[in-house]
């Protein structure tokens, strides 16, 4: 065997060694203190929140700060049986029922809005401007505005009505970006070709489009709710007599200081993770269908 | 007579502005049954067409009439066509089986009964393996089967296909190729087929369409087309020619004498219905294969053969044959398929000087547009 043919037989693997030496030899420093630095992040993000769920598992001693006293759910008792600590459950009814209202129309109106931007029309930027507009405007700014316009309209102020139109005002421009971003993957040949197999407009709707963008569907109604369930600035001058929940907990921590305030945080937090969860579940669920069918037969 | 699925285009224009034309009033008659392709570059209106033949799209003005019926304003399914897109545009959230079987579907027909016919056509075009796969899970010579499926189960008697083959690599494609006869002899409908590609046009089809900026060139056979290019676009278009152009010197016991700038005069034979006098321009094609390459000092027969001396300039070996590049006419391509054997005899080297000689005969008096 000649030089040149040793050569060639080794140069492969010597490429393979020049490949992986980044990673012999240990980690450089750069990775040690990318490593900190991500850690206090972590830290500092999610910190102050476990110390809120872990001090609302105090017994009947437990106080506001630390050391923990006691190991009971007495504190999640007490913030439903307990009158002094407000109507938690009327205001937390709400707020579930509001977000969806609010989930709803936001997927509705922002599944058809990307559905007209499809095409240019006349006016559109305007249009576009407008919806987006609202996200700049500053919440409590837009909550004292729809409250002064509902009362000189000589409206009463509810959370079901001047609420649900000022949220609408926050979560409407959000799920339309998200649905313009969804929308951009669609190939509008999708449409053409059903009309060309004999499909209605609304077949094509049906069996087509919506089962295509249902995932990005799942996505801004997720945005909607979550948007809405904590939604404050916009809800403050707006919910009219009726508290909805991030509104129950803000007086609460004006009068209540006891750790109930804390198995409340624990609670809404346990429901938002559930839905949350819920779908993203349903999203896996859908793509594992698909492939559960595609990898049967 | 009228047989179901003939085509005819009559004045057929589109615009989309109302100023600017994409398609100039199109005439053209595609009979029942045949493998038509429209050949074309991108943005010469070959696309639009089939779009308007399908009912995509519609037109400024004209007729098209299908079976003998005019079809302009009908829906898709009315018109008894189908379409193949371009990317084939399967529904992504569908199974093969569910794709195949959507047009059934949006008919209303039951599952069962969709689930039978679907299933015979999915044999047809053997996808049995694959029928519960997505689309994403397909390669996409299996794709373009399936696609094939989906338009072939609404029985249309047209086909349309924009650029069936353009997603695919080069050797799928020629598999592809084979493929697209065999389903539309099975078939026997009309296939309308537009590419930009003249070895697919010409390898496919019956009736080749070559189009220039929103205008048919030249339809007919396909040997035709490339054997008897009308003019120096088709010429070019279809490629194997080279095309000379020079001033009229003499006309004389049905040859033409003329001259190339700067160069030696040549003869070309006159063609019947095309009128030249003295002096006009004219372009003369002469195929690349007919050119045969001698050494400087060789003999030749000035009464039946013409010749250019020129440089060669590239060699591209190319299997059965040799292509050579020479600088025989100025700032243009002038090229020599030499067949390999003949080639090897005698290799030529890029420099050398040679006689590229033709037989006068086989010169085409080309149309002037």
């Amino acid at each position: 065997m000649s030089a040149a043919q040793e050569t060639a037989a080794l140069a492969p693997a010597r490429a393979k060694q020049r490949a992986i030496s980044p990673s012999r030899g240990g980690r450089p420093w750069t990775f040690y203190v990318l490593a900190a630095l991500f850690t206090f992040y972590v830290v500092a993000l999610y910190g102050p929140m476990i110390c809120i769920y872990i001090l609302s598992f105090q017994d009947v001693r437990g106080g506001l700060v630390f050391p923990m006293k006691g190991l009971s759910l007495h504190w999640f008792i007490d913030l439903f049986t307990q009158v002094r600590t407000g109507d938690v459950k009327g205001a937390f009814d709400r707020s579930i029922k509001l977000a969806i209202l609010v989930t709803v129309i936001t997927v509705v109106v922002s599944f058809m809005a990307a559905m007209a931007f499809r095409r240019r029309f006349p006016g559109d930027n305007v249009v576009f401007s407008l919806m987006i507009g609202s996200l700049v405007a500053p919440g409590l700014v837009l909550g004292i505005g729809v409250g002064l316009l509902f009362n000189a309209l000589g409206i009463d102020t509810s959370w079901y009505g001047s609420a649900l139109g000022a949220q609408l005002s926050w979560t409407l421009p959000f799920g339309v970006l998200v649905m313009f971003a969804v929308m951009s993957r669609f190939n509008p040949a999708w449409e053409e070709a059903a009309r060309d197999l004999g499909a209605t407009p609304w077949q094509t709707i049906r069996l087509v489009i919506i089962p295509v963008l249902a995932p990005g569907l799942v996505a801004v109604a997720l945005f909607g709710f979550t948007l809405s369930y904590d939604e404050f600035a916009r809800t403050l001058q707006t919910a009219g007599p009726q508290n909805t929940l991030p509104l129950e907990i803000w007086s609460m921590t004006l009068n209540v200081t006891s750790p109930s305030l804390y198995a409340l945080g624990t609670v809404t937090t346990i429901i938002s993770f559930t839905i949350i969860g819920t779908a993203l579940g349903a999203i896996v669920l859908m793509q594992k269908r698909r492939g559960a069918r595609a990898g049967g037969h | 007579m009228v047989s179901r699925g003939d085509i005819e285009l009559a004045g057929l224009s589109k615009s989309y502005d109302g100023v600017h034309s994409v398609v100039h009033g199109i005439n053209l008659k595609i009979p029942d049954g045949a493998y038509c392709c429209f050949l074309g570059p991108s943005g010469c209106g070959k696309t639009t067409i089939l779009r308007m033949i399908a009912g995509h799209e519609d037109p400024t003005d004209g007729e098209i009439v299908i079976g003998g019926e005019n079809v302009v304003g009908l829906a898709p399914v009315q018109r008894g066509t189908a379409m193949m897109f371009q990317s084939y545009a399967l529904f992504p959230h569908l199974s093969v089986r569910d794709n195949i079987a959507f047009a059934l579907r949006v008919r209303g027909m039951s599952k069962a009964d969709r689930y039978r016919q679907t299933d015979a056509m999915i044999e047809k075009v053997r996808l049995t393996e694959l029928a519960e796969r997505l689309p994403a899970q397909l390669s996409g010579g299996q794709q373009q089967r399936v696609a094939l499926a989906r338009a072939a189960i609404t029985e249309p008697r047209v086909l349309l296909l924009d650029e069936p083959l353009s997603a695919l690599d080069e050797q799928l494609r020629v598999q592809m190729r084979l493929e697209l006869q065999r389903m539309q002899r099975e078939l026997g409908i009309t296939f309308v087929h537009v590419t930009h590609s003249q070895l697919e046009a010409i390898a496919l089809a019956d009736m080749v369409v070559v189009m220039e900026a929103g205008q048919i060139k030249q339809a007919g056979p396909a040997r035709e087309v490339y054997a008897s290019p009308m003019d120096r676009y088709v010429a070019e278009f279809l490629g194997g020619q080279n095309v000379l152009s020079g001033k009229v010197e003499t006309i004389e016991g049905g040859r033409l004498m003329f001259a190339q700038p700067d160069r030696m005069t040549l003869a070309a034979p006159l063609r019947g219905n095309l009128r030249v006098g003295i002096g006009d321009r004219i372009d003369v094609a002469v195929r690349r294969d007919d050119i045969e390459l001698l050494r400087p000092n060789a003999a030749i027969s000035p009464q039946n053969q013409s010749a250019l001396s020129s440089r060669v300039l590239a060699i591209e070996y190319q299997g059965s044959f040799v292509k050579v590049m020479l600088d025989a006419i100025a700032d243009e391509e002038f090229v020599a398929y030499v067949p390999e054997r003949v080639f090897f005899k005698d290799p030529l080297s890029i420099g050398d000087v040679v006689l590229a000689t033709w037989a006068i005969d086989h010169a085409r008096l080309l149309e002037r547009t």
